[in-house]
């Protein structure tokens, strides 16, 4: 008889199910996992260690690059860290645009979990229908701040600028004759609140798309149903936040029992799974997408309704308009400080914490007086998620962890920060 | 003060007293300060009294308190701090542990929050803090064989090696860093409390 002994695999760091440079290292009995081990830090940065060199404002584009594929809700957790710490408070029109934001940021993200994870277990076809959808959301991204993904649109005091009374246009080119062209661009035609408005009124009929490509489909139930159960009791224990506490039946949501900016304003349900699997983080996710959508309208309302200011006229936090700075001496004083030294802040810590498209995500500040921060810790959700793969993944086949991996939605920039 | 925040500082206060612990609140925020030999006592007590059940640890770091202040601080080296959630009760604690400066050894929260696993071992690789107790503590965010506690503050921005790929020698090399540390903003403190007493002048938004 031959000898059988477990067998040890290696997964990543270059796979395209890894999401990014996770290294798996899978103790395996035949094609059941024994022990899974991640090797993660392929992409550490040393965010924190760089943002304690960097002024406060200097340190705000960095959040960005932790989880890349929700980069406004990043900025958030650290803005209203300092702003706490600060002790200031936001004007309400950058509020509802943080709001907004916020929202938009979460679609984004689930499409492109959606898109990634359907892939990732044999569903080609979301990938191309949730990538249509994020094309809008990130000419809205582009519209407010100049760029597609990296945006740095919430500062410290408000948000960088007001929306924009006009969409970027298409043009004609070798690929989009003039028709073409009239049908892209028929609804950027007003305002980006127009733009947003009219997104919402056709986005829930493609959450229905997706859901007619998966939610009943045999293959998909085939490969999420009862994998990866974690009960209520688990979740607590390894920390989980998000859509993975919530898919186990616990419905914890910051946005609800911790309201910050103007979530307690804003008419939402907070969707629970019951069995913890893979599936039902899935529906989870799906039906935040609706809530998300519902926030976004409301939203759009308020906007229209009331305009004013976007950013705190308190100039040793937030620049002084450029005219002023071109004529006013105190002004081109402010501007200058700002800019070279930046502000101190008073002694003392902070932890802000938002919910993110992933769960919790958390900063935690010390400041000991100076104009840079004297450590900031980020509290990353996926960082979090990840360490439970082992126990999620035992017992369970090889091609089930990577709908494990999918499901954990992790995103390497915030694990390994 | 809100009256969540009085009610969890008057007992953690009670409650801990004894044991030597210091309660405060701060922003709105709750830190309990307590001896390091009583952690695993103390997290116990707040994971399954009633009154506390904080399930959740929400973050733990290690923090490097040798330059605060530019030279001011002249209590213990380093810090361990934990990040409670209860979601029983809605509300946070935040845990901090100083450690002895010589030996930054505590012993490991993994029995009591499974959570802790991987917290413990990134701020073993960053801070070099042992946690006592812990299964598998190994570096984790760092390179294979890495040397140094990176978040240390006297461990330089630009770190002590590069690594490059050798072609005469067919594989990777490390050798000193060739480039300079550049900080273009100097840091400076400035005691600028005009945030954090609330007494204003700079318009109606400035107050706390």
């Amino acid at each position: 008889m031959p000898e059988i002994r477990n067998y040890t695999l290696n997964f990543g760091p270059q796979h395209p199910a890894a999401h990014g440079v996770l290294r798996l290292v899978l103790e395996m009995d035949g094609e059941v996992i024994e022990r899974a081990d991640p090797h993660i830090g392929l992409l550490h940065r040393g965010t924190e260690k760089l943002a304690e060199t960097r002024t406060y404002n200097q340190a705000l584009p960095y959040m960005d690059r932790l989880d890349y594929v929700s980069m406004m809700c990043n900025e958030h957790a650290y803005v209203m860290a300092v702003e706490k710490m600060l002790g200031v408070t936001v004007p309400i029109r950058a509020q509802y645009i943080r709001v907004m934001f916020d929202e938009i940021t979460r679609i984004l993200n689930h499409l492109m979990w959606i898109g990634a994870h359907g892939l990732d277990i044999g569903a080609m076809t979301i990938f191309l229908y949730a990538f249509r959808e994020r094309e809008d959301l990130m000419d809205c991204y582009e519209a407010v701040s100049g760029a597609r993904l990296h945006a740095a649109y919430y500062r410290p005091g408000g948000v960088y600028r007001d929306l924009p009374d006009s969409m970027p246009k298409y043009e004609t080119s070798k690929w989009h004759n003039a028709k073409d062209v009239e049908r892209l661009n028929r609804n950027r035609q007003g305002s980006m609140l127009d733009f947003i408005e009219d997104f919402t009124d056709r986005f829930p009929t493609c959450v229905d798309e997706y859901e007619t490509l998966l939610t009943e489909n045999r293959i998909w139930k085939q490969r999420t149903v009862d994998i990866g159960i974690v009960t209520p009791e688990r979740a607590l224990q390894l920390g989980f936040t998000g859509p993975m506490i919530r898919g186990s039946g616990i419905a914890w949501d910051l946005r609800k029992k911790q309201p910050y900016e103007v979530y307690d304003q804003l008419d939402f349900d907070i969707p629970v799974g019951t069995n913890g699997d893979t599936y039902d983080r899935y529906l989870v996710r799906v039906e935040e997408m609706r809530q998300s959508n519902r926030i976004i309208k409301q939203c759009v309302k308020w906007l229209r309704e009331n305009p004013g200011p976007v950013m705190l006229d308190n100039h040793k936090v937030t620049p002084p308009r450029r005219d002023d700075v071109k004529g006013d001496m105190e002004s081109l004083i402010h501007h200058f400080k700002l800019f070279t030294e930046g502000y101190c802040i008073p002694e003392g810590e902070a932890y802000a914490a938002v919910e993110h498209p992933k769960g919790e995500f958390g900063i935690y500040m010390i400041s000991d007086g100076a104009n840079k921060p004297y450590r900031l810790k980020i509290r990353a959700p996926g960082f979090v998620h990840l360490s439970a793969l082992d126990e999620m993944s035992r017992g369970h086949m090889l091609a089930d962890v990577v709908a494990i991996i999918g499901t954990q939605d992790i995103v390497f920039g915030e694990v390994d920060r | 003060m809100s009256d969540s925040v009085r009610k969890l500082v008057e007992s953690t206060t009670s409650r801990f007293q004894q044991a030597g612990g210091l309660c405060k609140e701060a922003l709105g925020e709750v830190t309990l300060e307590i001896p390091c030999e009583k952690l695993l006592e103390t997290c116990g007590i707040l994971r399954d009294d009633p009154s506390f059940s904080f399930e959740e640890l929400i973050d733990l770091c290690a923090v490097d308190y040798s330059e605060f202040g530019d030279g001011k601080w002249e209590g213990p080296r380093f810090a361990v701090v934990y990040h409670l959630l209860s979601i029983t009760h809605n509300q946070r604690l935040r845990l901090r542990v100083f450690l002895d400066d010589q030996q930054p050894v505590i012993d490991s929260v993994v029995d009591i929050w499974a959570t802790a696993n991987w917290f413990e071992r990134e701020a073993f690789d960053l801070f070099g803090v042992l946690f006592k107790g812990h299964p598998d503590l190994r570096r984790i965010l760092t390179d294979y064989g890495f040397i140094g506690h990176p978040f240390r503050k006297d461990f330089p921005l630009t770190g002590n090696v590069e690594m490059r790929y050798d072609e005469e020698k067919g594989r990777v090399i490390y050798e000193p860093v060739s480039i300079e540390t550049r900080i273009n903003i100097p840091r400076v403190i400035r005691h600028d409390h005009r945030f954090a007493d609330g007494s204003s002048s700079e318009g109606e938004n400035g107050n706390a």
